[in-house]
């Protein structure tokens, strides 16, 4: 489950990690907006706004449906349910650290190599 | 060559499962000897390096660590927050046990056990807290040492709740 939860929250928090594409799920979250409305308001060309809605729509944050001529995009079914959201804060803050000590290990194992050659000579 | 490509296989992914009500367990597989996990565990200049990385926006502004049984501990962030306790077990290089005061009796007991295999050890960190509700509001702690990003996300989820979908 555990598994499960993080893959797809890995493409939600990248989805997540970008301001623009914060601010676009409060817009839909007020209502339903096509992609130009969405680029009008967020000043970005329509190549840019379908970029970020298409991130958004991998994660399964958003849902766009082409209604003649017009892309619609409204939320995406998919909820960040609480049980998940809490299990992702604390391996996230985890990830953090993990990432940082294997930074430290690697320079004590090269510092151990260094001093090793020093005491051989 | 050979030795970078190996190093790169090593798996990152770090687990969380809530064993029980009261139960944490973290995992993750580090790329090196127990002895030298330990050592970043135990040693304050290279522990604060880590556990307070610049990712997580906070800064630590003292730390003490006396890293033997019944010796304590104390991370201060500045604006009155510490977080502290005591060890309880010190075994090099293989298992770690500290308290955790700073939150009175909802705190958890900590245990680590590093575990060598060829080269790399794998970390087990199981949290056991007093009560079904301390470890549900660890998550908030968490929410809160990852600091902006865990904000953005919650008033997100705010917003997305009271769409009503």
């Amino acid at each position: 489950m555990v598994q499960y939860y993080s893959t797809r929250f890995d493409a939600s928090f990248a989805a997540l990690s970008d301001p623009t594409r914060r601010g676009v799920l409060e817009q839909l979250a007020r209502g339903d907006a096509s992609i130009t409305e969405l680029a009008d308001k967020f000043h970005l060309t329509l190549t840019g706004m379908k970029k970020h809605v298409g991130v958004l729509e991998d994660a399964g944050l958003v849902t766009t449906e082409k209604i003649g001529r017009v892309r619609n995009c409204r939320l995406g079914l998919q909820q960040l349910e609480a049980e998940a959201a809490w299990i992702e804060r604390i391996r996230q803050l985890w990830a953090a650290r993990f990432d940082e000590l294997d930074r430290v290990v690697e320079e004590l194992k090269r510092k151990e190599k260094i001093d090793g050659r020093k005491k051989r000579k | 060559m050979d030795a970078r490509r190996e190093s790169e296989r090593v798996n990152k992914h770090v687990t969380v499962e809530r064993t029980s009500d009261r139960e944490l367990v973290v995992t993750r597989t580090i790329n090196g000897p127990a002895r030298l996990v330990f050592e970043a565990w135990t040693r304050p200049e290279l522990f604060k390096r880590w556990w307070v990385p610049k990712s997580l926006g906070m800064s630590l502004k003292a730390i003490e660590m006396d890293v033997r049984v019944g010796g304590k501990y104390r991370l201060n962030f500045g604006d009155g927050m510490d977080f502290f306790g005591k060890y309880l077990e010190v075994t090099p290089p293989s298992r770690l046990v500290w308290t955790n005061e700073e939150a009175g009796e909802n705190g958890q007991i900590t245990t680590v056990t590093f575990e060598e295999k060829g080269g790399r050890t794998l970390l087990v960190m199981h949290e056991l807290y007093p009560s079904k509700e301390a470890l549900d509001a660890a998550g908030t702690g968490a929410a809160e040492a990852m600091g902006e990003t865990f904000q953005q996300l919650d008033e997100l989820l705010l917003t997305l709740d009271s769409s009503g979908l």
